[in-house]
């Protein structure tokens, strides 16, 4: 089989199936088509390319943060001057890779790039890493928003320890998630840690702790040396504290929400290990960096600011509404159980939401809006209109509420349809999903 | 302990089994519901978290008990087996309890693994799991004798069969794969007022009638009678309540697995 000759054109075949998907969507869309029938034809495609880099490709994983970690990572390094290769638009599996692949080569199958950095879903990060070895992972927290996917936390877990078995430079641990940072044993390169100063473990309980009273004390991988640590945190401005600098360096965020704060110390420390850089410049590198859609996105309808916040599991929801404060904004909660979004609603009773009580929730919408009104009257916050049809009720909140600023909580999927019903009506940029 | 039986007592204490290594299916669901619905009854709940090591409590009406990781039963086994004899005495009693998944399993004969280990459990219900390489996974309407249909979600690996007379399947499931163990078209398990089951979601808060047959048993237990004390404002609450949880109930038992 003349399969050399055959895979040359690979890159033109899938730009083609590519171009097609995209027309048959009305322009947007087709993310996963054209990956599949390279992934049929030739399988290794992916492996090729990406080994291609000089700088090799940096892995992101984990349960809560991907998509805006990848993203930070991605944008300090090109401020550092190399040419990113990045899969951005959230679509976290092989084939998404894939298809992101082909809209980057050229017709001769060179990539423009020094460096991948790349958001994988855990079970396709196992996927991945045994087609190709990161040079580089960041492995961010095990939490339970997979596990009806999964079956368990501790499944997930072992689906990271695949990963940072494979990854032959560095793999950079969350020193303050147990299970993430017990992965250390199976790594076979160099480790290293991102991690908070005593003080803002609180912010953070672990799955483990969110019922324990004295969440912190209990891990012990807390002690290991960090190569960047979040210390500390006032509204957006960050103190970050780098190993073998005495002195604390702050940055005034773009990002929301003290969970990216401590990404952006994630994402620091992974580039750290690609590449030397002067603290001072990492710290401004960072502040540049905007949020990933739907994760604290900003829209102005009018006069009006819109925040979307993607939630998806207890802790990222508690996080979410102890960084966003409800007052003098009106609120929204859109919860859709599609497979993406997990088809469990138990997650939702591990939320505190008496936080709401004295706002009061405007709309609950989405494809289990009733059981969302249950559990909000559980906690006794009033809640406004319940409607399943989720555009519907995002034209209805954003009309009632001309002159007032807007928080929507949304599922995966909630928060797409949520999105494109505020392009009807505003301008929301084009992520090409 | 007899001053708490005095005309004007209507407390019921309430306890939560090892909430923070066995607290993993949004169970909390359950205790909230509880607690809530039985001070709109006029009753006066105290929620006693018990965890690994704790005083156990000196008066219990209800035990509400979750599902944990693997890791979470390897913690508590040990204190689970310090009180078997309590927990034995206290269902005999007719003390109403409520055991999710993990703890469903641990109340009965034995698990055994998939490499054929048996891990004992304490023996309340005469049920034992096999474990396996599958999960049943996904949303499920079962149908009850005592409170009639009950929506929820199943999450487990283990297949579990009911052994004696003595200890009734708790609920009929109407497709396989679902269910105790896929096959025989049960769902959990019941002995005296101790229920175990797989559902969860959390199971009482869309499912007030189950929640409310527990009360009932509660304060049977204790006062020897239910006697809901409403005001108009807590009556109006409780239909809300109800009224919420039917559209829930609706909507999640129509949903795919």
């Amino acid at each position: 089989m003349p399969k050399t000759f055959l895979s040359s054109l690979t890159p033109a075949l899938g730009k083609a199936v590519r171009a097609a998907a995209r027309l048959r969507s009305g322009g947007k869309g087709g993310t996963a088509l054209p990956g599949r029938v390279v992934e049929a034809m030739d399988a290794d495609f992916m492996a090729r390319t990406l080994a291609q880099l000089p700088y090799g490709v940096v892995l992101v994983s984990g349960t809560n943060g991907k998509t805006t970690t990848t993203r930070i990572v991605s944008q300090v390094l090109e401020q550092l001057g190399l040419r990113v290769f990045t899969n951005p638009t959230g679509s976290n599996f092989t084939r998404g890779v894939v298809s992101a692949l082909l809209d980057a080569v050229d017709m001769r199958g060179r990539l423009q790039a020094d460096v991948a950095v790349l958001e994988l879903d855990e079970a396709y990060a196992v996927h991945f890493v045994e087609k190709v070895k990161p040079r580089y992972a960041l492995l961010l927290n095990v939490l339970r928003d997979q596990l009806d996917r999964f079956g368990e936390i501790d499944t997930t877990a072992k689906m990271l320890g695949a990963v940072a078995a494979a990854t032959t430079g560095t793999v950079v641990l969350n020193r303050e998630d147990p299970r993430v940072a017990a992965l250390a044993e199976l790594a076979h390169c160099n480790v290293a840690y991102y991690g908070l100063s005593d003080d803002l473990l609180s912010f953070f309980p672990s799955d483990d702790a969110m019922h324990a009273q004295d969440a912190v004390a209990a891990n012990p991988s807390h002690a290991h040396e960090a190569s960047v640590a979040l210390t500390g945190l006032d509204g957006h401005k960050a103190r970050l504290s780098f190993a073998g600098d005495p002195q604390p360096y702050e940055a005034e965020l773009k990002l929301e929400g003290v969970y990216n704060a401590f990404n952006a110390a994630g994402a620091l420390a992974m580039v750290r290990e690609v590449m030397e850089a002067d603290a001072g410049d990492l710290v401004r590198a960072v502040s540049t960096v905007t949020p990933a859609f739907g994760r604290g996105e900003s829209i102005r309808v009018g006069e009006d600011t819109v925040e979307l916040i993607l939630v998806k599991n207890p802790m990222g929801f508690r996080l979410a509404l102890k960084s966003f404060a409800a007052e003098d904004h009106e609120t929204m909660i859109i919860i859709n159980d599609e497979y993406a979004d997990g088809r469990d609603m138990s997650w939702l009773w591990d939320v505190d939401f008496s936080s709401l009580q004295g706002t009061g929730v405007h709309t609950v919408a989405g494809v289990r809006a009733t059981d969302m009104a249950l559990r909000l009257a559980y906690d006794e916050v009033h809640v406004g209109a319940v409607q399943e049809d989720v555009a519907a009720a995002v034209k209805s909140f954003v009309r009632e509420t001309t002159g007032r600023n807007k928080h929507i909580y949304c599922t995966y999927t909630a928060m797409l349809a949520a999105r494109s019903a505020m392009a009807q009506i505003a301008d929301v940029e084009d992520v090409g999903l | 302990m007899d001053n708490e039986k005095n005309e004007d007592s209507r407390v019921l204490d309430i306890v939560s089994l090892y909430p923070n290594d066995m607290n993993i299916y949004g169970d909390t669901g359950n205790v909230k519901t509880m607690e809530l619905r039985a001070r709109l009854y006029g009753y006066e709940p105290r929620i006693h978290a018990y965890n690994v090591g704790d005083a156990w409590p000196e008066h219990v009406d209800l035990i509400l008990g979750g599902g944990g990781q693997d890791k979470g039963q390897a913690v508590i086994s040990e204190d689970l087996f310090a009180h078997a004899d309590i927990l034995h005495t206290l269902a005999e009693e007719g003390v109403p309890m409520l055991l999710i998944c993990g703890m469903y399993q641990l109340f009965g004969e034995y698990f055994e693994t998939v490499e054929g280990q048996r891990l004992p459990g304490i023996n309340v219900l005469n049920v034992h799991t096999v474990g396996q390489d599958t999960r049943m996974i996904g949303n499920l309407v079962e149908t009850t004798a005592e409170c009639g249909a009950i929506v929820g979600y199943e999450n487990h690996s283990g297949q579990t069969i009911v052994n004696s007379n003595e200890t009734q399947p708790w609920a009929e499931v109407h497709a396989e794969g679902t269910g105790n163990n896929g096959t025989d078209y049960t769902e959990g398990a019941r002995k005296y007022n101790v229920i175990g089951t797989y559902m969860h979601g959390s199971v009482l808060p869309k499912n007030p009638q189950l929640a409310d047959f527990l009360l009932k048993k509660a304060a049977e237990h204790r006062y020897g009678t239910f006697e809901p004390r409403s005001s108009a404002q807590q009556l109006a609450q409780l239909e809300k309540l109800n009224a919420l949880a039917k559209a829930a109930f609706e909507v999640a038992s129509k949903r795919p697995r």
